[in-house]
């Protein structure tokens, strides 16, 4: 096996755009479920309204690149509008089904034909729209080697500034929820009745929990359409938002640091076993049909599967959680 | 008191996993393997109308041109739609598709398609697909429209009616929302094109083999997985988390074995021209099916011992576990029979759409859009939720494009959410 | 007539009482709380029908009433917790009817409930930090800022140690609250329904549930609150309980008051005595009634654990079964 090239994937994977949106998202993610116990299964739907808002605001109507993010952050935050004044007094399993049913119903959307002029329909479009982004990189132009390592300028000051907003945004996620502020969400997670005889007002706590969560979420998306430079309506099906849950689980539930932890090793395992898989195969002891791109696809979802319900099962608390907590999870 | 439960948990799910495994792999090596493509290089493709409710129906005879690398050929689609032209060496080509020669009522849905270029690769077979739907030239009144789309809409409600009624009842008896029920229909869905299309086995005892298969995988699943979760006292979010997971991993074994490219069912059956509506024998012998089964749930529902038990476990189960039903068993014949109505809900609706891995997570949110729009835990609202939804989408087509018509009954499922959370035929619990 | 810091002992206050005539509705001296045609239907049954009743301030008032008398559901409508179908009520001269639940504990008007809500995975300091009101640091862009709120944070933190100590919960205050027994999860709600310095105070079945050793240093808890001048007013089934510390009873059967008066002559009555022993027996009479009883009650705590959140198609969560 060539272990420079496992480690140059796994690098690369674990660190790079996926791993950055990821961990981006499921901090919002964790804002939503593991501090204020919203059940919200629609987090792909804020990434796409974040990355299509962007995208679209830059291509279509020329906005400076930063003036496209704000926009994406915006429609985020009407879609938390939107989806939380009708939601948010539901029962918890209900919410789960609206927001799941609130982000097919963007995905078919952006999808379709019908706004194919603006969305590129079911295959998205492309284009240099974060050219602002990259024109602003200080570093040299060349190639950066470390070990074995490599990387381009731009993919190095992609990961130089995502790692930093990971960071911002963990931290402002941890000033929040130690803050008395942060008390209330975790009272509403625990029994909302009552934090409301305590004379909180609930609902709009849960209302500025969603439209953090799902902010951070659109961040995400932004994050995404600037290392890929295009969008397309495929990436935020369902399934995405079921990646973010399982990393998040696997992190741990309500730990600032939960899921970024989880987002790094989701990654590196992904990448772990498509390497081993593919050197597999060309060493001939792995069917070479198991390594096409589809199927490398679909060995990813059966390990997130997989994944997801042996952490459930036996370890729900996840790698930073605390078992004792879990004791009085009667939920 | 977690030691006793763990490697029993542990041996449950490593049976449920082998069990389901080893059914679909079985299944999987009777079914066909992806078409081989040979060595040499080649462009085909396969020209289908895709009518506004998702039947599929192959165009014969429409010419087909390739160009490239100094190469050009042309062919005809056979009476499958079919057609490959084999090219020299791999590189860049063009297809083009004759617009002239399709037939008056069709036309190409993306004029974008037409003509297609890209490479072919070494070795490989591209597939050049030309996205076919039905023509303007189909003049029919709106009325007329409304009855055909109603009929539709009334069949799929049926279908969607039977795969649904399992999530609701789940629902009723465990308070469980089952995100893997989709994958019950799939299964249902590619296990029966498997009896029906690749070992020939009738259409009636296939359902029948396929109604069994389902019936299997939900006894399996509880007795494996869920028994020993409840007894270990899992919270009914965790479970939910795992139904998720659960999905996941079936939907990519499904699709590791049967593919990613959907199949439909060979089996043709006349058109039945009554009034403006235009449904096959398949068709109605479904919706005969599919009648009789809720029929038959309607009357174990009401009437017999077990079902009884059913509706007291959905309505208290404390209560009801207080009087001495064991519901344990009832969750067991709910997960049993859930399953394989799901399964046959799938066969029947792969019959007249086409069979894939993804069927069921494309229709997931329209279960649960019927489930609450009948209100939750009720098989009876599910099944007047389902109707209502088929036929919603239906007739909606006439005035929203097609391809999103879901979109519409999933805003409803929101909107009932959001007014009458109980279902239209749910009751609001009272205090004290 | 008012309550203040130097309040009167406990007989005094009962004088108070003396002269009101013991009938339903009879008006109070000084009500903190007026109840006018309070309405609740739930189908075709009515849960509560309340014409008229006053609460008087700075004494406990009992709410008593045999089962499916509608007594919980009279508390949630009050409290904001229900909805009521009529019907206006006052709190301290303004009135709070149909106001979300919040602003009725903003008011001064904080509640406990049946079953009990300790914030399990929150620890016993930060349940008792919670029930602070007006705090600065829970406004989202202030959170922050820590410098905006630490001050105020520490001296919430002060008094939630008094009060722990009052308690007897300090040793404890570390402890996630999932952590503690059932009694001493009702003395941290009542502390905690303290932090937020009510007026009023309702509990809902504080005895429910506990540990007898515990009822006494319970019942010293409710006779110091209105020795703080604070008003009490909780539903009880315990009747020697009720006789112990309340200073005026009020009796609902059938969502109706059908007799008001202090503790002795309540229980002398004839129409309570009929209420409760009428065709409703408090204590289940028959080993399949009891069964039934135990079920609901099982139902009650599963619809309690299983939907917390406010939802019309569920039974509301503070539901009990009186």
């Amino acid at each position: 096996m060539d272990w420079n090239l496992l480690v140059a994937n796994a690098f690369h994977a674990a660190l790079g755009l996926n791993a950055i949106a990821y961990a981006i998202a499921a901090i919002g993610l964790n804002v939503h479920f593991g501090y204020t116990g919203l059940l919200n299964f629609g987090q792909a739907g804020f990434l796409a309204v974040g990355a299509y808002g962007t995208a679209i605001s830059i291509v279509h109507f020329n906005v400076p690149y930063l003036v496209g993010a704000l926009i994406g952050v915006a429609v985020a935050v009407l879609l938390a509008l939107l989806l939380g004044i009708p939601t948010l007094r539901l029962r918890a399993d209900y919410l789960a089904v609206a927001t799941i049913a609130a982000a097919e119903i963007v995905r078919l959307v952006i999808g379709s034909t019908v706004y194919a002029r603006w969305t590129g329909g079911s295959s998205g479009f492309s284009g240099a729209f974060a050219r602002t982004f990259y024109n602003w990189n200080p570093l040299p132009a060349g190639t950066y080697s470390l070990g074995p390592v490599r990387l381009t300028a731009d993919r190095a000051w992609f990961m130089l500034i995502g790692w930093s907003l990971v960071i911002i945004i963990a931290l402002l996620v941890w000033l929040l929820v130690r803050s008395p502020w942060g008390r209330v969400l975790k009272g509403i997670r625990e029994d909302e009745d009552a934090v409301r005889s305590l004379g909180k007002n609930v609902f709009a706590r849960k209302m500025q929990a969603l439209i953090i969560g799902g902010v951070i979420g659109a961040v995400a998306g932004i994050a995404l359409v600037t290392g890929e430079q295009s969008v397309n309506p495929q990436t935020f099906n369902t399934q995405l938002t079921f990646f973010f849950w399982t990393l998040l689980l696997l992190g741990g539930v309500a730990r600032v640091i939960g899921p970024v932890l989880g987002a790094v090793l989701l990654w590196l395992v992904f990448s772990v076993t498509e390497t081993v898989l593919r050197s597999g195969a060309s060493a001939g002891w792995v069917p070479d049909t198991l390594v096409s791109e589809s199927q490398i696809g679909l060995v990813r979802v059966a390990l997130v599967g997989l994944g997801l319900m042996l952490l459930m099962i036996f370890r729900p608390q996840g790698i930073l959680g605390d078992r004792r907590e879990l004791a009085f999870n009667v939920r | 008191m977690v030691n006793g439960v763990v490697p029993r948990l542990a041996r449950g799910m490593a049976l449920l996993l082998a069990s389901v495994v080893m059914a679909l792999l079985a299944a999987g090596a009777l079914g066909p393997t992806a078409a081989a493509s040979g060595q040499e290089e080649s462009v085909r493709g396969r020209l289908e109308e895709r009518t506004a409710d998702d039947e599929r129906h192959p165009v014969a005879g429409v010419r087909v041109f390739v160009e490239g690398q100094g190469f050009v050929e042309e062919t005809q689609t056979d009476e499958n739609g079919d057609w490959l032209i084999p090219v020299p060496q791999p590189g860049s080509y063009t297809v083009t598709l004759d617009e002239a020669t399709l037939p008056d009522d069709v036309v190409l849905r993306d004029p974008d398609d037409n003509p297609w270029s890209g490479d072919v690769r070494s070795g490989r077979s591209q597939i050049v697909r030309f996205n076919l739907g039905e023509g303007l030239t189909r003049e029919t009144s709106t009325i007329n429209r409304v009855i055909e789309r109603t009929a539709v809409g009334i069949r799929f409600g049926l279908l969607l009616a039977l795969a649904a009624v399992g999530l609701s009842l789940i629902f009723g008896t465990m308070g469980l929302t089952n995100f893997a029920h989709a994958e019950q229909v799939a299964i249902g869905g590619l296990v029966g094109y498997t009896f029906a299309a690749t070992m020939g086995i009738p259409l009636l005892l296939a359902a029948v083999l396929t109604l069994l298969a389902g019936c299997i995988v939900g006894w399996t699943q509880d007795a494996g997985l869920w028994k020993p979760l409840r007894r270990r006292g899992t919270g009914i979010i965790p479970m939910m988390i795992i139904t998720i997971g659960l999905s996941l991993f079936a939907r990519s074994v499904l699709q590791a074995i049967y593919g990613s490219s959907p199949r439909a069912f060979p089996h043709r059956s006349d058109v039945v021209a009554l009034g403006p509506t235009r449904l096959t024998v398949n068709d109605y012998i479904s919706m005969a099916v599919a009648l009789v089964l809720l029929v038959a749930v309607a009357y174990v529902l009401l009437r017999t011992r077990w079902g009884k038990a059913t509706r007291a476990v959905s309505d208290n189960p404390a209560l009801a576990a207080a009087s001495g039903i064991n519901v344990d068993m009832v969750i067991r014949g709910v997960w049993t029979a859930g399953a394989g109505l799901a399964a046959l809900g799938g066969m029947l609706l792969g019959l007249s759409q086409q069979v894939s891995a993804q069927m069921g997570i494309n229709m997931l949110l329209l279960m649960f859009a019927a489930v609450v729009l009948g209100g939750l835990g009720t098989a009876f609202g599910a099944m007047a939720g389902a109707l209502i939804v088929g036929i919603f989408i239906e007739v909606s087509t006439i005035v929203i494009p097609t391809e999103i018509k879901n979109v519409g009954a999933l805003a409803i499922l929101i909107v009932i959410l959001l007014l009458r959370p109980q279902g239209i035929l749910g009751r609001r619990e009272r205090v004290g | 007539m008012s309550a203040d810091a130097t309040s009167p002992s406990a007989p005094i206050r009962a004088q108070v009482l003396a002269d009101v005539p013991p009938v339903p509705g009879a008006p109070k001296p000084d009500p903190i709380l007026v109840a006018d045609n309070v309405t609740r239907r739930f189908g075709g049954l009515t849960a509560v029908d309340v014409e008229h009743v006053e609460v008087q301030r700075g004494v406990i008032t009992a709410l008593i009433g045999p089962n499916g008398a509608g007594k919980t559901t009279f508390f949630n409508v009050l409290t904001g917790f229900d909805q009521a179908d009529t019907g206006s009520w006052t709190f301290e001269g303004a009135s709070v009817a149909g106001k979300p639940s919040y602003k009725v504990a903003q008011a001064g008007m904080v509640r406990t409930f049946q079953l009990t809500k300790a914030l399990s995975r929150l620890r016993v300091l930060e349940n008792m930090r919670l029930g602070a009101t007006g705090q600065r640091g829970e406004s989202v862009w202030r959170a922050l800022l820590p410098f905006l709120w630490r001050d105020q944070e520490e001296s919430i933190t002060e008094r939630a140690e008094q009060l722990l100590s009052r308690f007897k919960l300090d040793h404890m205050r570390d402890e996630f609250a999932g952590a503690l027994s059932g009694g001493q999860r009702k003395l941290l709600e009542m502390a905690r329904a303290l932090m937020s310095e009510p007026t009023m105070v309702m509990l809902d079945e504080p005895m429910a549930g506990v540990n007898p050793a515990l009822t006494q240093s319970l019942l010293g808890h409710v006779k110091d609150l209105r020795a703080e001048g604070m008003t009490v007013l909780f539903v009880e089934h315990d009747m020697d309980m009720v006789h112990d510390i309340s200073d005026w009873v009020i009796v609902m059967a059938q969502g109706k008051i059908v007799a008001e008066g202090p503790p002795e002559a309540v229980m002398a009555n004839p129409d309570v005595i009929d209420a409760y022993l009428g065709a409703h027996h408090d204590a289940p009479v028959t080993e399949a009634e009891e069964q039934q009883q135990l079920a609901e009650i099982e139902s009650d705590i599963e619809a309690e654990l299983s939907a917390p959140d406010e939802s019309p198609a569920t039974e509301p969560s503070t539901g009990g079964s009186s």
